[in-house]
């Protein structure tokens, strides 16, 4: 018997398949603005007996899909079965996607305790990261890589996508190096995922889950704040649809 | 049916076309998030009349109360003592601020970081669509948040007949003593606009159809914590905020026609979920007419309000008026110490709010508590985070909320509200 996890997020859809509590398959495609197309392009040939959604199209694939044995769960309870399979001691799961960071706190148990999502806000998400990456006209894949070339902390002030972005050009043009706006941008960033953070009382061991967990500069910006080790998963975009399909498969 | 009524609007001088516009936009909400529910009460069937005729029927009575001598008074908070209002045989209604409406005129006049309530006060205003505001002869504005004192000094600029009351901001006895002289004002101001000398009887009177709308709405809140639950959350919302806008005495027969199929309801164990459906609480901002948001996410999403520690709830109707008194001091006194156990979060400090929602948490068995705060309200923002400490070191969940009246963001609300609902299962 072979069960499926979704995970449909605003960027990229990932599938993952169980059978006997092995991953068998797993993929990974683009949203696009055709989610549910997507969805069956990456559901093309699975026969799963159970397929479990999450992630923001949740309810769109539920709801649309035309399959029957489906059932959602939201991404805080996904990320969190996905975590554990993955680290079984894990007492937080922080994951910063392309439009929203969450942060969540498990008990020894792996019961969800808490959580913290950002708000309607880009500030603190991967599309600040993105943004600031084209500012500085450099490739989002190797922006981490870049941040970490700095002789220099400088500090930005704003969290806010639009004015950080001023910001940061307006230090180019005094003649700051490219690499230290970086580093301060990446420092604005982990600085805000630590007050989220904090506000869930989060324990370590902390894993990073995300698009952005691939970044190395906010990896080790992290542990500095953090003064601990992160663990980062080998693929750190498939948590979700990991966790769903643990749920599908009744853990 | 509109048709009807149009001439009555046209006379208290709305925009027709921007109130068209209102009233479509509240019969579809009404709709979408109320006709959709399962399993209601047939008695609601009276609250879905109201609201149909919101803008129709009851304006219309209020008009032909008018003609009779009756005044209308209107308020935007608990605060303002409805016992000395009905004392003079005027009517007290509540003013709609639950909805965003004509916001471009609002942001030229109220900066962008209002609370959405305030600004609906003054979109409502601006746009000429609310008919209660329209016909009130006395609107009556309270020094309770900085944003509300402050916008009744540009709300003064647009209407002729504000009065603001001032209220204390410290259960002291200095701020007792505001209070009692503040009412006492208020009391001559209502004796000068209706021309009636309020006297015992008369308080009497006033204070006993008060207490017995508050009477029947404690008891639907007892019948309501039933398991499974017998009304949901969002029926029991609507009589809420309904309290606010009927004659009192025809609402208080209303309420306890569905007490009384409640009760049977109860007995014969149907709910409007299957047993052992996740039970909230909601505590923080009043939530005024038509704002069913955040109810209606937490509804849709498998779980059921058992309580509101609100304005437009339990801390609105809470205690009852001790109507012993013979004298119109020893009444208006009754009246003060009624008022005063208001924990609104405009009081500093304010412990006994954070009582009232451990002692709902017991008395409703919530399985959580949902912090509703509106986006820039100080006040219950600041306290939504000593809330939620103190409810988590008692092993309460709490997940805290903070938005507007804008639905751009329902789809993260929701994702939160149902990470919640599984937190707590
Ligand atoms: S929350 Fe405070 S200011 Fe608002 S209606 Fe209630 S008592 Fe009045
Ligand atoms: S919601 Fe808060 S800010 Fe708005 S009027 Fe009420 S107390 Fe004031």
């Amino acid at each position: 018997m072979k069960y499926a996890g979704i995970d449909i997020g605003s960027r990229s859809i990932e599938i993952v398949v169980l059978r006997n509590g092995n991953i068998v398959h797993s993929a990974k495609t683009d949203t696009t603005f055709d989610l549910l197309a997507q969805c069956k392009l990456l559901m093309k040939g699975i026969e799963a007996a159970k397929i479990v959604a999450t992630g923001y199209g949740r309810k769109l694939f539920t709801d649309e899909s035309g399959i029957n044995h489906v059932e959602a769960i939201t991404e805080i309870q996904a990320y969190a079965l996905g975590a554990r399979r993955i680290y079984p001691d894990v007492r937080t799961v922080l994951d910063i996607g392309g439009q929203d960071t969450k942060v969540i706190s498990l008990n020894s148990n792996g019961k969800v305790v808490k959580f913290e999502m950002n708000d309607r806000c880009a500030a603190g998400t991967g599309k600040f990261i993105e943004f600031m990456a084209a500012a500085l006209q450099v490739p989002i894949e190797s922006f981490g890589a870049f941040a970490l070339k700095a002789d220099k902390k400088i500090h930005i002030n704003s969290m806010c996508t639009v004015f950080a972005e001023s910001e940061a050009t307006s230090l180019m043009a005094r003649g700051e190096k490219p690499a230290n706006i970086a580093i301060g941008l990446h420092q604005a960033i982990v600085d805000r995922t630590f007050s989220m953070l904090s506000r869930v009382d989060g324990k370590t061991p902390v894993l990073f889950a995300g698009g952005v967990a691939h970044n190395p500069c906010v990896k080790s910006l992290l542990e500095e704040k953090l003064r601990d080790t992160i663990i980062i998963p080998d693929n750190p975009d498939m948590v979700g649809a990991l966790g769903a399909a643990l749920y599908s498969a009744g853990r | 049916m509109s048709e009807d009524y149009k001439d009555m609007w046209k006379s208290l001088g709305l925009n027709l076309e921007a109130h068209d516009m209102l009233l479509k936009a509240l019969g579809k909400g009404y709709q979408d998030i109320y006709m959709t529910q399962q399993n209601r009460p047939a008695g609601m069937g009276y609250f879905d009349f109201v609201m149909s005729e919101v803008h129709g029927l009851r304006i219309k009575e209020l008009i032909d109360e008018k003609r009779a001598g009756r005044k209308v008074i209107g308020s935007f908070c608990v605060f303002v003592p409805e016992e000395i209002v009905l004392a003079a045989d005027a009517v007290l209604v509540g003013l709609c601020t639950g909805a965003d409406f004509a916001m471009e005129d609002v942001e030229k006049l109220l900066p962008r970081n209002t609370c959405s309530l305030i600004k609906s006060a003054f979109g409502f205003k601006l746009g000429k669509v609310c008919p209660y505001l329209e016909s009130a002869d006395m609107i009556v504005g309270e020094n309770t948040c900085d944003g509300k004192k402050k916008s009744y000094e540009t709300l003064n600029d647009l209407v002729s007949n504000l009065y603001v009351m001032d209220i204390p901001q410290m259960k002291s006895i200095k701020g007792r003593d505001l209070l009692k002289a503040e009412y006492m004002r208020f009391k001559n101001a209502v004796e000068e606009l209706t021309g009636i000398t309020i006297n015992s009887a008369r308080l009497k009177k006033g204070i006993e159809i008060v207490n017995n709308k508050r009477k029947a709405i404690h008891k639907l809140s007892i019948l309501r914590k039933a398991e499974p639950v017998p009304l949901s959350g969002l029926d029991a919302l609507l009589i809420n905020q309904v309290f606010f806008y009927d004659e009192p005495i025809r609402f208080t027969e209303s309420v306890n026609k569905v007490c009384d199929e409640l009760e049977m309801r109860i007995r014969k164990e149907e709910g409007v979920l299957p047993k052992g459906a996740s039970r909230i609480l909601i505590s923080g901002c009043p939530m005024a007419l038509p704002n069913w948001k955040l109810p209606w996410l937490i509804e849709t999403s498998g779980a059921v309000i058992v309580g509101e520690e609100s304005c437009v709830g339990e801390r609105g109707i809470k205690n009852l008026t001790d109507n012993s008194g013979n004298t119109v001091e020893e009444l208006m006194e009754a009246i003060i110490d009624r008022y005063f156990k208001v924990n609104c979060a405009i009081f500093t400090p304010n412990q006994d709010r954070l009582k009232d929602i451990e002692e709902m948490v017991k008395t409703c068995q919530a399985d959580g508590v949902i912090h509703y705060g509106l986006q820039f309200c100080q006040p219950y923002l600041m306290e939504s985070i000593s809330v939620e400490k103190a409810l988590e070191a008692k092993n309460i969940p709490t997940l805290r909320i903070e938005t507007d009246y804008s639905m751009e963001d329902v789809e993260q609300l929701r994702t939160r509200v149902e990470a919640f609902i599984e937190l707590i299962k």
